[in-house]
């Protein structure tokens, strides 16, 4: 962006306010924290609310990535066994799941996705889950759970990959799966090769909108 | 866009219009094309929807795949900018720790306001919706009826461009002939909804959306909308050849670079700019109005956020349209000893009766719409149908257990993925992992629907806004408390509403994510719709209102109000192509009192 640009000197006068007005928001927080109801407040340390629409994000830029080597191959194992690659696409590893799965453990809000979620919350089932997924590992078959065998790595999702008949001892971990499977699945079909994969053919300009094509009316009983 | 600085602007104007959105947009926008010299100021940055929007990005390439956050609630692409429900020393406070007596204010601070990210739905007010209390005694009747609006309708909907068909039903009003551009054709579940709806007598209709479908007539509309002003047609007429029709792709709420929505900053203000008769300051939050010794406004103080510096703007006239709240905020901001209460509040009632749209939501899945074959469901970057409110002889005949109607939105479809696709689907799979999941995930996407009610409040004495006695903002400014309530009327409708998008669900094959739930569990935050209206009442006589059926104050007769303050009810209808309409309406009035020398 050109520096004499005007659009481009109200976003830095815009940011400059924005750190400038941090100060006096808390000051404004403790006047009226004794008989003022808690509406939301601004966050520190996330993009902000005037970021850059334009460009092109990558995990870790905007916030410090915390997954560990060790939490980040079992993350890397656990994405490639909710999505392996198939003759559809490859696998979510191959497109960097794993990298927004640490993005989104690392997120600095107090909300991510629902502003009814806890992030906090949903980011301790994350890295609980994690841990878990090793120790079980290792007390079943002596191995982290990325160093185990196909039918190995199956045998323990298969007692965790479904909250509402998973075992008394196995439901702390599949309420960890059922939101991992969720991250996965969500970062996954965002990509190009994820959106190709579910069937999503739009975000391309057309001459004209045409409606559902005669096999998809004649399918719903509407032709 | 051509901005200038606090430095550049004249001496005096014939108007001050403060705001910049759909509210402030129109009133510059009919002011400038017919000759008034005007000064705009925007109390956010500039914005260029040209150059800023994200038109064909997709969520892999932003933070955290898009989803939403605290820094942008409605997702990292919505246009949005420095603005939300909290803004960094700008603050507001609510009088009750219940979270069902908050309101929620969200506030764009960007040239073109809440008319970039604006779901672009555009529905008329019918003639009950201005009369509503003589026809069930609850609440306000309007000062004007809808013959008096009909031509503004038709005048805004040719100027912006709004696609849709007359359909003839009670209370839902036609557009004039030729006004309303061609509707799309609906999407695979919105023909399914309208086929089966129909067995339990819900109407599915085409909606009306302010996107072109085709091009504007650019030789034709100019002369109808500025009869015998060539510079005005002149300068439309371009303005509208700048503009290109839809190319069914990307989402509305990003803002559309292609002008093929309504937004103010690609609609309004290019041919408002165009005339020579618009300046424009921005990071220009307005305080107070300012009063000459007869009690005639004389301008506006205002704080450039920039600097911390204050201006004193003047002109002959001030327009507040900085949406309904903030001209509350103003008003009773501006003190004097002929005004102690606030300027223009000799009635006691600015800031009272504000009224938010009744938001009741449920969803389902529906069999029939899996595994669909592939095709393309884009269209238009928002809704192609609705439902209107069709139950006005049950509820005349006392069949139902509240008053007034609400309407029906539609979610769904093979819309873009976004971080929520695939996700929770395992009630379906059974908790499928591997390759089975990514044949489930194929299967399910875009067989889910989800409907919107949105419904009218009755206005009541314990939703209001009033002056924080102690909180200021970061220029030293006092902040607004709101005080907010939600009367059975509103819980009841909410628990209609879910019965109802079971019912439509049902008779789709699907069934309802959830069963219906307590009004008070389902019902939105007050706020949470972003129809914010009232505070600023128009009615019959200076007791009984704060304004007059053209926004004037009865206090002050140069000073005007043209955003949602003046509505004393909020219809089902959204309501900013009624701001619109009026706003257009007020500025006829302001123009023809200039030159009468009324003002």
């Amino acid at each position: 962006m050109n520096p004499t640009d005007p659009i481009a000197i109200d976003r830095r006068m815009a940011i400059k306010w924005l750190f400038a007005a941090a100060s006096s928001l808390t000051l404004m927080d403790k006047l009226h924290a004794g008989d003022e109801a808690p509406l939301p407040q601004f966050e520190a340390g996330g993009y902000g609310l005037d970021s850059n629409l334009l460009k092109t994000y990558k995990p870790g830029e905007v916030w410090p990535l915390i997954l560990t080597p060790t939490q980040r191959r079992a993350t890397i194992a656990l994405c490639d066994i909710i999505i392996p690659a198939d003759n559809h696409s490859p696998s979510a590893s191959s497109v960097g799941v794993q990298d927004f799965i640490n993005e989104w453990v690392s997120a600095p809000y107090s909300w991510v996705g629902s502003p009814n979620s806890n992030h906090a919350e949903a980011k301790d089932v994350i890295l609980y889950g994690l841990d878990w997924i090793d120790s079980e590992s290792k007390r079943r078959f002596g191995a982290s759970f990325a160093d185990l065998i196909s039918s190995q790595q199956h045998a323990i999702c298969d007692d965790i990959c479904y909250t509402a008949t998973a075992k008394p001892e196995f439901k702390k971990a599949a309420t960890f799966f059922s939101k991992f499977r969720n991250l996965t699945a969500g970062g996954f079909y965002t990509t190009p090769v994820g959106m190709k994969d579910i069937g999503y053919v739009g975000n391309i300009p057309l001459a004209s909108f045409d409606g559902p094509p005669p096999e998809v009316l004649k399918k719903l009983g509407l032709a | 866009m051509p901005i200038i600085t606090a430095s550049k602007t004249q001496p005096s104007y014939d108007v001050i219009v403060v705001g910049s959105g759909a509210a402030g947009g129109q009133t510059a926008y009919t002011l400038t094309m017919e000759g008034a010299k005007v000064l705009m100021l925007e109390a956010g940055r500039s914005y260029d929807p040209v150059r800023e929007t994200p038109m064909f990005n997709t969520p892999d390439q932003a933070p955290l795949r898009g989803s939403n956050t605290p820094d942008k609630y409605f997702g990292y692409y919505d246009s949005t900018a420095s603005g939300g429900w909290d803004i960094p020393g700008e603050p507001y406070t609510s009088a009750s720790n219940e979270i069902e007596k908050q309101f929620w204010w969200w506030r764009a601070r960007m040239l073109g306001g809440r008319s970039n990210h604006w779901g672009r739905i555009s529905l008329r007010n019918g003639n009950y919706d201005f009369k509503p209390k003589s026809r069930d005694g609850l609440g306000f009747d309007w000062p004007l009826n809808y013959e008096d609006v009909a031509p503004y309708y038709d005048k805004v909907e040719m100027l912006i461009g709004v696609y849709g068909t007359n359909e003839g039903l009670e209370n839902t009003p036609n557009s004039s002939p030729g006004v309303l551009l061609p509707a799309p054709k609906l999407r695979a579940n919105e023909l399914l909804a309208q086929k089966h709806a129909k067995k339990i007598g819900v109407p599915v209709i085409p909606i009306h959306r302010a996107v072109l479908s085709t091009k504007q007539d650019a030789d034709n509309v100019p002369q109808k909308l500025h009869p015998k002003n060539a510079k005005a047609q002149r300068i439309l007429a371009q303005a509208m050849r700048e503009r290109s029709a839809c190319f069914w792709a990307t989402d509305c709420g990003r803002g559309c670079s292609i002008k093929a929505n309504y937004q103010s900053t690609t609609v309004h203000l290019p041919p408002a700019l165009a005339t020579g008769n618009l300046d424009i300051v921005t990071n220009a939050m307005v305080r107070e109005v300012t009063l000459d010794d007869n009690g005639k406004a004389t301008g506006v103080i205002c704080i450039d956020k920039t600097t911390g510096t204050l201006h004193h703007f003047k002109a002959r006239v001030v327009v507040l349209a900085p949406s309904s709240a903030e001209s509350v905020r103003i008003l009773l901001n501006s003190k004097s000893a002929r005004f102690p209460q606030g300027v223009a509040n000799s009635s006691g009632l600015v800031g009272k009766y504000i009224m938010d749209t009744v938001g009741g939501g449920l969803g389902g899945q529906v069999p029939l719409l899996e595994s669909l074959p592939l095709h393309n469901e884009d269209g238009a970057g928002g809704s192609h149908a609705y439902v209107p409110w069709w139950l006005y002889q049950e509820q005349k005949a006392g069949k139902l257990d509240f008053p007034r109607g609400y309407h029906i939105e539609f979610g769904g479809g093979r819309m873009m993925p976004n971080s929520n696709t695939a996700t929770n689907i395992d009630r379906f799979t059974q908790g499928s992992y591997g390759k089975e999941f990514k044949a489930d995930a194929r299967r399910y996407y875009g067989s889910m629907v989800g409907f919107a009610g949105r419904g009218e409040m009755i206005p009541n004495d314990d939703s209001f806004c009033e002056l924080d006695p102690t909180v200021k903002d970061k220029w030293g400014t006092p902040v607004l408390k709101f005080h907010w309530k939600w009367s059975d009327y509103e819980l009841k409708q909410v628990e209609h509403m879910q019965r109802t998008f079971t019912a439509i669900l049902e008779s789709m094959g699907g069934k309802a994510s959830r069963p219906v739930a307590p009004g008070i569990k389902n019902i939105e935050p007050g706020g949470k719709i972003i129809h914010e209206v009232g505070g600023t009442i128009m009615g019959t006589t200076a007791r009984n209102s704060v304004t007059n059926q053209w926004g004037q104050t009865w206090d002050v007769k140069n000073l005007f109000i043209t955003d949602g303050g003046p509505f004393v009810s909020n219809a089902d209808k959204n309501p900013t192509l009624t701001i619109m309409a009026l706003a257009w309406r007020a500025s006829d009035y302001i123009l023809g009192e200039l030159s009468r020398g009324n003002i």
